[in-house]
């Protein structure tokens, strides 16, 4: 799949949904978009990764910048994952012990649909 | 009676959007080996593609265009990947030792990951570097799956 980011509101929370794959090559392009929408005064804000096949160190990275970003300006960050893979490099990198990881954006941003 | 070993000999420029295909060669060069699992090779992928990502931005540092040289060498029980820069090298052991998770300036840390990964998602890492270059190598034991 190619990579892109695609960025919608669900209330409060601004929602990133990426997809591809995230690495050296198409990292600059998920933290310029990810900076973009935390710069625009957003402070609350969920990454999904759903629809990601890869991601390496340099995409983690990212979210770890992105992380410090949006609590540095008092906000909230969450990640959405499905895949099982993606979930342990996360669990690996102990990434999900300073962020919150939840299995949908419905569940991320309170929504249950209910 | 064990097969002879297949190596397969690669060069790649040194340059970001050339790791896709990095990780398809080992996807490929996996599959050949029918017992190993999807999961195995999902793991090896992400550290060679650590490790090229490292030599591509070791040539980056060193202002160097030419490639960065690939070897793939798969036997009956094995599977090795070695990856070669010319840049200036670095000091393995120096790695920056990251913060504990609990801690808040864990999310400093932007960098610094991509040995971490590699040591823990392949069964073995060698790295030599000096002052013209460096070279890593990655293995995966194919009959001995120590991540059941």
């Amino acid at each position: 799949m190619e990579f892109g980011v695609t960025v919608t509101s669900h209330g409060r929370w601004e929602v990133l949904a990426v997809t591809g794959e995230i690495d050296m090559a198409t990292a600059p392009r998920f933290r310029k978009r990810l900076y973009e929408v935390i710069g625009t005064g957003v402070q609350d804000v969920v990454i999904d990764l759903c629809g990601v096949d890869f991601i390496d160190s340099t995409g983690l990275g990212v979210l770890m910048g992105g992380a410090k970003r949006v609590r540095s300006g008092g906000g909230d960050i969450r990640l959405v994952m499905a895949g099982s893979r993606l979930a342990e490099l996360i669990e690996l990198t102990r990434l999900d012990r300073v962020v919150d990881v939840y299995d949908s954006v419905s569940a991320a941003t309170g929504d249950s649909g209910s | 009676m064990t097969s002879e070993p297949t190596r397969f000999d690669f060069e790649i420029p040194a340059r970001p959007e050339y790791l896709s295909l990095v990780r398809s060669l080992v996807v490929e060069a996996a599959e050949k080996n029918a017992t190993v699992r999807r999961e195995r090779i999902e793991d090896f992928k992400v550290a060679v593609s650590e490790a090229a990502t490292n030599a591509i931005e070791a040539h980056a540092r060193a202002c160097r265009d030419d490639s960065i040289r690939i070897r793939c060498t798969l036997t009956d029980d094995r599977l090795e990947f070695h990856i070669t820069d010319r840049g200036f090298g670095f000091y393995p052991d120096q790695i920056q030792v990251l913060p504990e998770p609990d801690d808040p300036s864990r999310l400093n840390f932007e960098r610094g990951l991509g040995i971490y990964l590699m040591r823990v998602l392949s069964d073995d890492v060698d790295i030599q570097s000096g002052p013209d270059g460096t070279e890593v190598s990655l293995s995966i034991h194919l009959s001995s799956d120590k991540s059941n």
